[in-house]
């Protein structure tokens, strides 16, 4: 069985090339264009790893994350949180509020995808 | 139900309470949580002055005078609102100097004489007997009133043997809870927070009771002040009473009246006790100088109705106008209202007498019967024991006999004057003290005898003019010493003494009064110079709120054994209280314990302070003399130590001018590097965003490049799909590194800026050619409403077209495709011109008006999809329209569509340099 991954994030054309090269890997995705839908989605699907964007609107990836770390049910979910925003304080405020790893955009597909895969083990 | 008993258990009662309000007091104080620090309580405690003198006595007075009450609210007032400067500079004195009472102040003063502190001490307790007497008078009577309901009888009082006399009584039961009250222990401050508790209660009592009566009076027997004021205009003789007395008689009477009040606040021993002793801190004194008038006012409000609705209401029955406040209400059948009056009154009279008492008997025992004490026995004192139970005996006894001599006067002269007569003879002693007080505190050259003689011929004129014919007037004295003068002598007739008339009895004595006090302290002043221990006090009082430490210590030489200090500290303070003293003075100085202390000046000064404080300066002076071998400093030496303290103080006031500077230059570089932080934090941002807002088209740019390079099987489709996108976000990145240099052009003053006269009209049109085609593809349809002609303006063209394209590529972004409507307007008045572009999108929430002209804010977050764009449009289009002294803003209701408005001034300076 295929591991789920959800893709948040508002830029389109972002989400498109993650979701061609999660496709490529075999992975089953879907996607939100803002913090609240992912939020449903993720209490709706429980994927098995969220790819989150930092910076989006209605609510910003560090609550939602934080959301997620709250909620006992979503414990088995794992959270992979990208951004455009590189600086060492916001890597340290993700991983505090924790999230599984941190990447930087724009980011290796090479290493996106290993990340990821080491995320899935 | 008012029978005696009962208002004798009620009048316990009250009493109980208050002494429960007091040992409450007492305990917190010692417990370091002081609940009188609190300058409403301060205040409060100032309000001592209103005695049964106000309470009753105001009336009666204004059933005579009319307003002829007020100066005596009115000197106080004036001097707490415009002598604050005075009050600070006795608080702080007589905090420096450990001053218990009004006699210590001025001994201090005048090189620590014990003679003087004897002298004013004489002086006060003469002075204040009669006003003493006042209370217990008031007391009685109101007593001998209520305890007669229902009937209405003005008592006689004091005619009958001493033990069948309530008066008798009165005084006894209040010494014994004077007693109880200030006197449990010896404090060596001298301060006793469960008294001023107490006594600010007993404020708030008489207050009350007072208002209770004055709208009793004026809206229940009458309808209102109007109606009271109404009637009373009726009878002429009423009439009379509102207005203020004229003539110079009246005059001088208002004027020595309010004089005498000002000073009576300042020097009345109990004034002086609440206000300086007791004062916890020089902050409260704010408080009080606006809320302590206030309450005077307040106390006075109703002064007028009673007395003129008393006149009409027992017109014709002679009743005593004194006794209104409580008859009134008890003429009305008002059991209760009569009761809360008599304990209001109570209130006023225990309150007088307790805090004047303890005053009192604290001059006494400190500035009388020690120094006696210690002159005639003092090897017997000298023996080692704990005098400190003498001490606290000695007042008890100086408490009963105040009190006792109070009801002798009561006696002998109380019958002749009404409430307020007796209370100005106390007044006008206690102005006495005004020149010594006054001239020390701003005079270095008064001396010892100075002051001796001063209050000395003061207080000799004002027995004779005022005392002795107080008791003539009640027949004590031959009444021809009055009327005929002593042994017949005209000119010694002591109310026209010296054949001067034309006075009333108080202006008449205090102008004699001051003339000799202020004469003879002036004049034998001036016969010597200070002495060196007067100079060395002078400097302290004098120069009290210069900021510098006291010299105290550095004017003694000597030497001394430092347990004979403690010893003798222990002697009048209790041994333990001394022991405990000794122990924090070393561990202040850095030593272990007490047995360490070496006697040098700094200790003998400490030693002596806190004796001070026991048993007034004047003693402690002696005292300390008395175990210590001193040196004698000549008047030069002291001179020279003092001259090197204000150098030292000239110094010290450099230094401070100097650190002050100091101050405010850091404060400003420490602002200026705020500011610099600031400007660092907002280019830190700006950084941030434009870091975010490039790697996001990169993002997307990178990771399709190596899809494609990775994999070079991907399909047609996709392949064709990947690189329009990179394509794109090519584009994107142009456009938005173009936009960041064009804002850091025009934000640092690089841009050039080509200037000719405009058509805004042309600006306009060529402006919706350029962007015809997104409108086309959208399907919008775009209005233009434009002038026929607009003046022509000063300006860079392309530059507005850049603005004007942009407003309308926004709005053509975010209409509804195939609906949308946008409407290009230009219109132009006397002084600007105005552009607008108004859309029927979906509005922009209030909250976001304002941050869309910020960089890279974009009105998204309602949004499900973000944006497109850079988010640098409306920044820069603001900076251009700014540039030429225009204004660009939004107006807009969301679900309304929105409307972009630029103006530009048509005569702006050239090209606008208005930044």
């Amino acid at each position: 069985m295929s591991k789920k991954i959800l893709i948040a994030d508002d830029e389109q054309n972002i989400v498109i090339s993650v979701e061609f090269l999660m496709k490529r890997e075999g992975y089953e995705v879907t996607v939100a264009a803002d913090g609240e839908e992912a939020l449903a989605r993720i209490r709706a699907e429980k994927p098995d790893l969220v790819l989150l964007d930092v910076m989006m609107p209605k609510k910003n990836g560090f609550d939602v994350c934080q959301e997620v770390r709250a909620d006992a049910a979503l414990a088995g979910v794992r959270i992979l949180m990208l951004t455009a925003r590189g600086r060492e304080t916001e890597v340290a405020k993700g991983i505090a509020l924790g999230a599984d790893g941190y990447m930087t955009k724009p980011f290796s597909t090479k290493d996106l995808v290993d990340k990821v895969r080491d995320l899935l083990v | 139900m008012l029978q005696g008993p009962v208002v004798i258990a009620v009048s316990f009662l009250y009493l109980a309470l208050l002494f429960a309000v007091a040992y409450w007091g007492d305990k917190r104080a010692d417990a370091g949580r002081s609940i009188i620090s609190n300058p409403t309580i301060y205040a409060l405690s100032m309000a001592v002055y209103c005695t049964t003198w106000t309470y009753y006595g105001s009336v009666g007075r204004a059933a005579v005078t009319g307003v002829g009450f007020l100066p005596i609210y009115l000197g106080p007032t004036l001097v707490m609102t415009l002598g604050g400067f005075l009050l600070l500079k006795m608080i702080r004195t007589a905090k420096a100097n450990r001053i218990t009472s009004i006699a210590d102040f001025i001994a201090s003063r005048y090189g620590k004489s014990q003679l003087l502190g004897g002298l004013v001490t004489v002086i006060a307790v003469v002075g204040i007997v009669p006003y003493i007497s006042l209370q217990l008078k008031a007391v009685a009577i109101s007593y001998d009133l209520i305890a007669g309901y229902p009937a209405l009888v003005s008592p006689t009082g004091g005619h009958g043997p001493i033990l069948a006399d309530t008066t008798f009584y009165i005084a006894l039961i209040l010494a014994a809870f004077t007693i109880l009250f200030g006197t449990r222990h010896l404090d060596a401050t001298e301060r006793h927070e469960g008294m001023v508790a107490a006594v600010a209660l007993e404020s708030v009592v008489k207050l009350l009771a007072f208002g209770a009566v004055g709208l009793f009076v004026t809206f229940g027997l009458y309808n209102g002040v109007g109606d009271i004021f109404e009637r009373a205009m009726a009878d002429p003789q009423l009439a009379q009473l509102t207005a203020v007395a004229s003539g110079s008689r009246g005059y001088a009477t208002w004027f020595s009246l309010t004089l005498l009040a000002g000073l009576a606040i300042l020097f009345l021993p109990r004034q002086f006790q609440v206000t300086v002793v007791e004062n916890v801190s020089e902050a409260h004194l704010k408080r009080a100088i606006w809320l302590f008038p206030l309450y005077l006012l307040l106390i006075n409000l109703f002064v007028l109705p009673i007395a003129l609705g008393g006149l009409m209401h027992f017109s014709g029955q002679g009743m005593n106008a004194d006794t209104f406040v409580l008859t009134l209400p008890m003429s009305a059948q008002h059991e209760w209202l009569a009761l809360l009056v008599f304990v209001g009154g109570l209130s006023a009279a225990t309150g007088m007498v307790i805090v004047e008492t303890i005053a009192l008997s604290t001059m006494v025992c400190n500035d009388l019967v020690m120094p006696l004490l210690l002159r005639t026995k003092r090897l017997a004192l000298n023996a080692e024991r704990d005098l400190s139970g003498l001490l606290l005996s000695i007042r008890r006894g100086a408490i009963l006999v105040i009190l006792l001599l109070g009801y002798l006067y009561f006696r002998l002269a109380g019958d002749a004057y009404a409430l307020v007569g007796i209370g100005l003879i106390s007044f006008s002693a206690v102005a006495q003290f005004a020149p010594a007080m006054i001239g020390g505190m701003y005079w270095r050259g008064g001396t010892r005898n100075g002051a001796l003689a001063g209050l000395l011929a003061g207080f000799v004129v004002w027995g004779y003019t005022l005392l002795l014919p107080s008791f003539s007037k009640s027949g004590w004295f031959p009444a021809s010493f009055l009327s005929e003068g002593p042994f017949g002598i005209e000119l010694l007739k002591p109310h026209q003494l010296f054949g001067l008339t034309g006075l009333d009895d108080i202006s008449h004595c205090l102008f004699w009064s001051f003339a000799a006090n202020i004469g003879a302290y002036v004049f034998v002043s001036l016969l010597r110079a200070p002495t060196a221990a007067e100079a060395s006090q002078a400097t302290q009082f004098v120069d009290a709120l210069k900021t510098t430490r006291p010299v105290g210590s550095a004017l003694w030489r000597g030497s001394a054994d430092a347990a004979d200090l403690v010893a003798l500290v222990g002697r009048f303070l209790g041994p333990a209280r001394a022991q405990t003293a000794f122990a924090s003075y070393a561990r202040r100085h850095g030593l272990a314990d007490a047995e360490r202390l070496e006697a040098d000046a700094d200790l003998v000064h400490y030693a002596e302070s806190l004796l001070a404080g026991a048993i007034g300066s004047a003693s402690a002076r002696a005292m300390v003399a008395s175990v210590a071998k001193e040196e004698p400093l000549s008047l030069p030496e002291v001179m020279n130590i003092l001259d090197e303290a204000s150098q030292l103080r000239t110094y010290s006031r450099e230094l401070e001018r100097k650190s002050r500077e100091l101050e405010a230059a850091t404060g400003e570089l420490k602002a200026a590097n705020d500011r610099l932080l600031e400007v660092d934090r907002l280019k830190d941002d700006f950084m941030a965003s434009v870091s975010h807002e490039l790697r996001t088209p990169l993002t997307s740019i990178r990771a399709f490049s190596e899809i494609l390079r990775d994999d070079p099987k991907t399909a047609l489709p996709d392949r064709e799909r990947f690189l329009g996108i990179i394509v794109s976000e090519t584009e994107r990145l142009t456009r938005l590194v173009n936009q960041i240099l064009d804002m850091a052009k025009i934000e640092s003053g690089n841009a050039e800026w080509l200037v000719d006269e405009v058509d805004m009209n042309a600006v306009v049109e060529q402006s919706v050619a350029t962007t015809s085609q997104l409108f086309r593809d959208k399907g919008v349809v775009l209005s233009l409403d434009l002038a026929d002609s607009v003046p022509l303006i000063r300006a860079d063209q392309d530059r507005l077209m850049q603005v004007v394209i942009n407003l309308l590529s926004n709005a053509v972004k975010f209409v509804p495709v195939n609906a949308g409507r946008v409407t290009v307007r230009l219109a132009a008045d006397a002084e600007s011109l105005k552009v607008s572009v108004t859309d029927n999108g979906p509005g922009i929430r209030r909250e976001d008006q304002k941050v869309i002209f910020d960089r890279f804010r974009q009105g998204g977050d309602a949004m499900t999809s973000k944006p497109t764009g850079t988010g640098l449009g409306l920044p820069i289009s603001l900076k251009i329209v700014e540039y030429f002294g225009g204004r660009l803003w939004v107006e807009s209701e969301p679900g309304q569509g929105a409307s972009f408005i630029f103006t530009l001034p048509l005569h702006n300076q050239e090209n606008g340099k208005s930044e």
